[in-house]
């Protein structure tokens, strides 16, 4: 079985994002850039079925600018074989991603594909369900364990409620939450042998997909910032400050 | 006019209050608006949503299949009654960010996540970067709208509505492919994380689930819900039901307590919107105190036991 991984290029988590003054978008200008963190866990997971014999090959496919290859490239240093990248130097909506990852699966008939739960730069939060919808195929989102057995999987999800558990068949889109593994850290050896692996790109034009409507951003702004409050010295204080304010 | 169409969360018994935070965002648009209730027995859930005030009508699809939420099931249900509405709106839980994209891509449609603000009927605000940009975002008027709805961002609207329930056939069959299994619930019998007006949150320095029992034992005192960072999740302390954040819930009670939480990012986007911040925390630099409405610098382990007393 194939697996087929979604790596989105974003700013590091880290990275405490600022509007630019003009609203025209943030500041990424010489802003540290790394795979989605989501993305990370369901390359590591995809790795750890290959390694448990239940995978023959993982690839990791990108839709983005030639900078994506960066992330690409840790995705192969980590233990992917074979990278995609979707060759396109606008940013595309969810919609267009789902319909050009379509296309990828056309060709490339994985078993599985696994995709972050949500990037986070735009936060959506839809691309695997929007995906598996179009490819009328099982959905198993915010995954924290996922079981493959054969043609089938069993998956555990992070939902509101709980934890809820799906059987699914296979080929399906699993979207994976933070706690369904570590992801291992990649080693100076293995970025020297990604370097070899291969990388296809195929320009988005070709795919011959349409975007849909798109909607359009007018303004960004920072948030509203909270004010720095108070602070008090002891226990007593405390309560004495909630009930002066009616809250307890 | 726009005419709006809200697919109600609930649990086969009740109807959950994002739904009706989503009545109070289809007001802000303006137009008519419908609540659909899919599920199988969900006569006493329709009725609740009946009594959403400013509700036009309810429709009710009742069938085996339809049990549980799962987005195969469900999708194909709103796709083929969505003709003629403008806009599809359901609440941004788990619930609806699992269904609510699957439906868009079979209508061919964008969706847009967490509308925090109805600035007209295509003109929306939302959080994008963890709540680090707000973005004012305009969908086209010629194509439906379907979007998920930031439910710390909205009030749930009032009760006293009396509307119409209309009881349609399901038109597709159950999935081949997707099969529901069980729920685990963590929570006991606490008030509601995402409902609840006062939270009382536990971080990573309360070292055990054995400990946590203290923040449990100051919750139940204030009849409050009890939270947790992300890093006490990961640590077991607690379920993973209980976690405030970017990834976890988006919550906005009158008052939240945070003990032993440093106050990441990711956390904070999740109590924007709380009305009164209290942080305890022995490191007096730690930056959930930027944005604290009232702080305490001190030991948790001998804070919550002499709150509890204090309140006693
Ligand atoms: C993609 C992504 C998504 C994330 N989503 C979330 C999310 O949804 N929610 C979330 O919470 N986190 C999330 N995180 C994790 C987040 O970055 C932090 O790691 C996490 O919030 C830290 O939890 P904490 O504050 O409990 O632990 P720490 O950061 O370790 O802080 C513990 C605090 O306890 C204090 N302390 C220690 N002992 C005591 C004592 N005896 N009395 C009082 N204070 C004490 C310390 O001074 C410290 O400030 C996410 C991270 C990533 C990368
Ligand atoms: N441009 C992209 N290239 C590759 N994968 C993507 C891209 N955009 C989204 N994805 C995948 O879809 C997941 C969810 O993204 P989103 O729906 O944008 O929040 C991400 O975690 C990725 O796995």
């Amino acid at each position: 079985m194939k697996i087929l991984v979604g790596i989105k290029r974003v700013v590091d988590f880290n990275v405490r994002v600022r509007v630019l003054p003009n609203g025209s978008g943030v500041d990424t200008d010489g802003v540290k850039m790394s795979v989605n963190p989501f993305d990370e866990i369901a390359l590591e997971e995809a790795l750890r079925l290959k390694e448990a014999g239940k995978a023959s090959e993982v690839v990791v496919v990108s839709i983005g600018a030639d900078e994506c290859q960066q992330q690409l490239r840790t995705g192969l240093a980590m233990g992917a074989d074979r990278a995609i990248q979707v060759s396109t130097s606008s940013a595309v909506q969810p919609l267009a991603a789902a319909r050009a990852l379509l296309k990828i699966i056309e060709r490339e008939q994985p078993g599985l594909v696994l995709l972050g739960k949500q990037a986070i730069d735009d936060d959506n939060n839809q691309t695997g369900q929007m995906l598996a919808g179009l490819w009328n195929r099982p959905q198993a989102t915010f995954a924290s364990k996922l079981e493959v057995d054969g043609d089938k999987a069993t998956v555990t999800r992070e939902v509101d409620a709980g934890l809820e558990t799906i059987g699914i068949a296979l080929p399906a889109v699993v979207t994976v939450d933070l706690r369904l593994n570590e992801p291992r850290f990649v080693k100076l050896p293995d970025i020297m042998k990604a370097k070899r692996k291969p990388m296809d790109v195929v320009p988005l034009e070709e795919l011959g997909i349409d975007a849909g409507p798109v909607y359009s951003i007018e303004k960004f702004a920072p948030p509203p910032q909270r004010q720095k409050g108070i602070m008090v010295e002891s226990a007593e204080q405390l309560v004495q400050e909630l009930k002066n304010r009616g809250l307890v | 006019m726009s005419k709006i169409l809200i697919i109600a969360e609930h649990d086969g018994q009740a109807l959950n209050l994002s739904t009706s935070k989503c009545v109070s965002c289809a007001q802000a648009i303006g137009g008519d608006i419908d609540i659909v209730v899919l599920g199988k027995s969900i006569e006493a859930v329709a009725s609740q949503a009946a009594a959403v005030a400013g509700v036009n009508n309810v429709i009710c699809v009742s069938a085996d299949y339809l049990e549980h939420a799962l987005a195969e099931n469900w999708a194909p249900e709103i796709v083929a009654m969505a003709t003629g509405y403008t806009h599809v709106l359901a609440p941004s839980t788990t619930f609806g960010k699992d269904l609510t994209p699957r439906i868009a891509a079979l209508l061919g449609v964008n969706q847009l996540s967490d509308v925090m603000e109805v600035l007209d009927a295509y003109f929306f605000r939302r959080p994008i970067y963890a709540g680090n940009a707000i973005i004012d975002v305009r969908v086209p008027e010629d194509s439906i709208t379907v979007a998920t709805v930031r439910s710390a961002s909205w009030p749930a609207a009032a009760e006293g509505g009396s509307a119409a329930i209309e009881n349609r056939a399901a038109t597709g069959s159950a999935s081949a492919h997707t099969r529901w299994v069980g729920l685990e619930s963590g929570g006991g019998d606490r008030p509601d994380l995402q409902s609840a007006s006062k939270v009382v949150s536990g971080g990573r320095a309360l070292g055990s689930a054995e400990n946590f029992s203290i923040v449990y034992s100051l919750a139940d005192k204030l009849g409050a819900a009890v939270g947790a960072s992300r890093a006490a999740v990961d640590a077991g302390y607690v379920p993973n039901d209980m976690q405030v954040g970017q990834t976890g819930k988006i919550i906005s009670p009158d008052l939240y307590l945070a003990f032993g939480i440093s106050g990441a990012i990711q956390h904070i986007t999740g109590i924007k919107d709380a009305g009164t911040i209290v942080a305890v925390n022995k490191d007096g630099e730690a930056p959930i105190f930027e944005i604290a409405d009232i702080g305490l610098v001190g030991d948790l382990f001998s804070i919550i036991p002499e709150l509890e007393r204090l309140l006693g």
